[in-house]
């Protein structure tokens, strides 16, 4: 018996062998142009960057590394306010994207039948045209003489946002109302694709259980759906707010000189102040704590294994 | 008075279309109090429907829906003393088996939980498995999960819908005995959903066989299957064979038929169809009813019994019996099922036979319909 299977087993042995170690390496072959592209774009620019913001000099005598952290305490120092109102204004836009997006996205998934990817499809339809142009459109909407001024005027909404600081008067441009729309507009399907994808993956019949077990559509949501979709609910306001506390578009084109974000400050430095060390210094300071924020949060959300 | 009936189920008059399609067609139904009821048919043939208009979960196109002396037809599912075990179980994953099974009771406002679940969960034997999420269980958990979650409620009424179908083999057998010991231990209606025949028989008081939207025939297991009323219940549960014949004549309680050559005695009590004479009916009688003798044994058969000729044509040995299939001139494909107790070797492929049964266990039905009918998708739900 145990000859019988050891003679065919050897030769087989023999042959199975060179395919096998050669398709070991495969993976890590596939891997090499992913790697690559990281270490060239991510990598080095990052090291590049972080020696920058140690660097101290001038344009005219060139910058050399001098080891000065004090930059950092500079920059946090100078631009705390404009820390803060990234913080703020992306806070605010998440808030409202979620607001927003949570009853479409739900609609997309539960309601909407035939219709699904005609309205998926209108989610996504903003990005066929420029970031840059759609910005500006919104220049022209929240217009002084536009209707959305003269309708909240009449609705007296401008007078409350006024009162706590968000508008000025009878202006919405260049408020930090108009920065915070701005943002919420630009980064929504962000928010949408991955809560319709957590919403779209919930069991119908659970919703049906829930029913059956006495739970009223109301406590059907807040005791299925919702933590169901808690998935979705991290990595959306993940998607929305890292891009918005950096972005500095909305409230270079939509804002004043009030209503600049850190990622205007980094802009300016880099681009017209030419003080390439405190710019890559804010741009690690910015790094560093939405990092710790966003850390802090996906351990409250307490979603590791829902995902 | 409330009380005794407050179980019952009553359909009346009830009915679903989708569209231009009808689902189920006007139906009456009553289950008593503390039955175990099971609806039997095919997919497709409104035995689910039926159900979910039971649980809420469906709207009905007509007629009511009573529990005991309460209309609830316009009741919402939350609102109904009704409970079902889904099939594939719908627990909530995100939710350990203690709040899966507590989560009726919590709804209700119900604080102290702790006890009723225990006990709930020592009932289905999974006392130990109470912190584990539901993808850590196996399936047979799950389903006894589905059903603790459910009968925690003390619902009037436990709706299971197909809940033993994504179980292998072995362990929906082990689990209908375990419903069966549940049901009988705290003594609620069970309405059960199946499609499959062995299923509803071992388990259910009262059978109820659906076929394409309405029930074709209600009763207790055994009478379903000793005197099936349709083509479509004989063919359904178990197997049976037709003969064509002719009504020639009635002697006392017995009617006489023309079958070919032959004559084939039918008690009349056991006739559904007309017995003018000169009618036609189709003549049933189920394969482990019939013997078989070897043409050449013929004189030894005795007298009174009904009989026809025939030649084996395929004999299968599964253990405990033997089943032939007999080329008859009345009926091509007869099958017999013999059990194994004495062997007659001359019993193979080419045999020429005589088949011969007891003429109690005939049964009569109209001619007018189709004899293939409920055959084909018994096939169909075996091969799915």
């Amino acid at each position: 018996m145990t000859t019988v299977t050891d003679i065919p087993a050897a030769p087989a042995v023999k042959t199975a062998r060179p395919p096998r170690k050669r398709g070991r390496l495969v993976p890590y072959w596939l891997l090499l142009p992913g790697l690559l592209w990281l270490v060239v774009f991510f990598a080095l620019p990052m090291v590049y960057q972080a020696s920058t913001s140690i660097q101290t000099g001038s344009l005219e005598d060139g910058f050399k590394v001098t080891w000065h952290f004090a930059t950092y305490w500079d920059a946090l120092g100078d631009y705390w306010p404009q820390f803060l109102r990234s913080v703020l204004y992306a806070g605010a836009a998440t808030i409202l994207c979620l607001a927003l997006g949570y009853p479409l996205a739900y609609l997309i998934a539960f309601r909407a039948g035939r219709w699904r990817n005609v309205v998926l499809i209108l989610v996504i339809a903003p990005f066929f045209t420029s970031f840059l142009i759609r910005t500006l459109a919104w220049k022209t909407i929240l217009s002084d003489s536009g209707p959305v001024v003269s309708t909240l005027n009449t609705l007296h909404i401008l007078d409350v946002t006024s009162w706590i600081g968000m508008t000025d008067g009878d202006r919405v441009l260049a408020t930090p109302l108009a920065v915070i729309c701005g943002l919420t507009y630009n980064f929504l399907p962000f928010m949408i694709l991955p809560l319709y994808t957590s919403l779209e993956r919930i069991d119908g019949r659970l919703h049906e259980a829930a029913g059956d077990l006495y739970a009223t559509p109301a406590t059907t949501f807040r005791k299925v759906t919702f933590p169901l979709s808690m998935p979705g609910v991290v990595s959306g306001t993940l998607l929305t707010f890292i891009p918005a506390a950096g972005d500095y578009v909305n409230a270079d084109l939509l804002g004043s000189t009030d209503t600049r974000m850190v990622g205007n400050v980094i802009q300016t430095q880099f681009l017209r102040i030419l003080d390439y060390p405190t710019a890559a210094a804010l741009s690690f300071i910015l790094m560093a704590a939405i990092l710790i924020m966003v850390t802090v949060y996906i351990r409250r959300s307490g979603t590791e294994d829902l995902v | 008075m409330t009380t005794e009936n407050g179980g019952d189920v009553r359909l009346a008059g009830i009915s679903k279309t989708y569209g231009s399609f009808t689902a189920v067609k006007p139906l009456d139904l009553t289950v008593p109090q503390g039955s175990f009821f099971a609806l039997l048919g095919a997919s497709g043939c409104g035995k689910t429907t039926t159900l979910r208009m039971i649980a809420g979960l469906e709207e009905p196109s007509s007629g009511t829906v009573m529990l005991g002396d309460q209309d609830v037809t316009a009741l919402p599912p939350y609102k109904r003393p009704v409970n079902t075990v889904f099939q594939s179980y719908a627990l909530f994953p995100h939710l350990d088996i203690f709040e899966n099974v507590a989560f009726g009771l919590r709804r209700r406002g119900i604080k102290s939980v702790k006890k009723q679940v225990g006990e709930m969960l020592d009932l289905v034997q999974l006392g130990e498995q109470a912190r584990k999420k539901p993808h850590q269980l196996s399936g047979g958990q799950q389903q006894r999960v589905a059903v603790a979650r459910a009968l925690i409620n003390h619902p009037k009424v436990l709706l299971l819908d197909e809940p033993l179908g994504a179980l292998d083999l072995k362990l929906r057998r082990q689990m209908q005995l375990e419903l069966k010991r549940i049901q009988t231990e705290v003594g609620i209606t069970f309405v059960h959903v199946t499609h499959d025949q062995e299923e509803a028989m071992t388990m259910a008081d009262t059978v109820a066989v659906m076929n394409a939207g309405r029930v074709e025939q209600l009763g207790a297991p055994a009478d379903l299957y000793e005197n099936p009323g349709s083509t479509f219940v004989a063919n359904f549960l178990g197997t049976s064979n037709f003969i064509e014949a002719e009504v020639a004549g009635r002697s006392g309680e017995d009617l006489t038929l023309k079958a070919g050559d032959g004559k084939l005695v039918l008690p009349a009590a056991r006739c559904t169809a007309a017995t003018a004479i000169g009618g036609k009916v189709l003549v049933g009688v189920r394969p482990e009813k019939i013997s078989l003798t070897h043409a050449d044994d013929a004189g030894s058969i005795p007298d009174g019994r009904n009989r026809i000729t025939g030649r084996v044509v395929d004999s299968s040995f599964i253990g405990v019996s033997t089943q032939y299939v007999i080329d008859s001139p009345l009926c091509d494909a007869f099958e017999v099922y013999s059990q194994n107790i004495e062997r007659d070797s001359r019993l193979a492929p080419g045999a020429e036979v005589v088949l011969h049964w007891n003429p109690a266990h005939t049964f009569g039905l109209d001619a007018a319909q189709d004899i293939e009918a409920g055959a084909a998708k018994v096939e169909e739900d075996a091969a799915a």
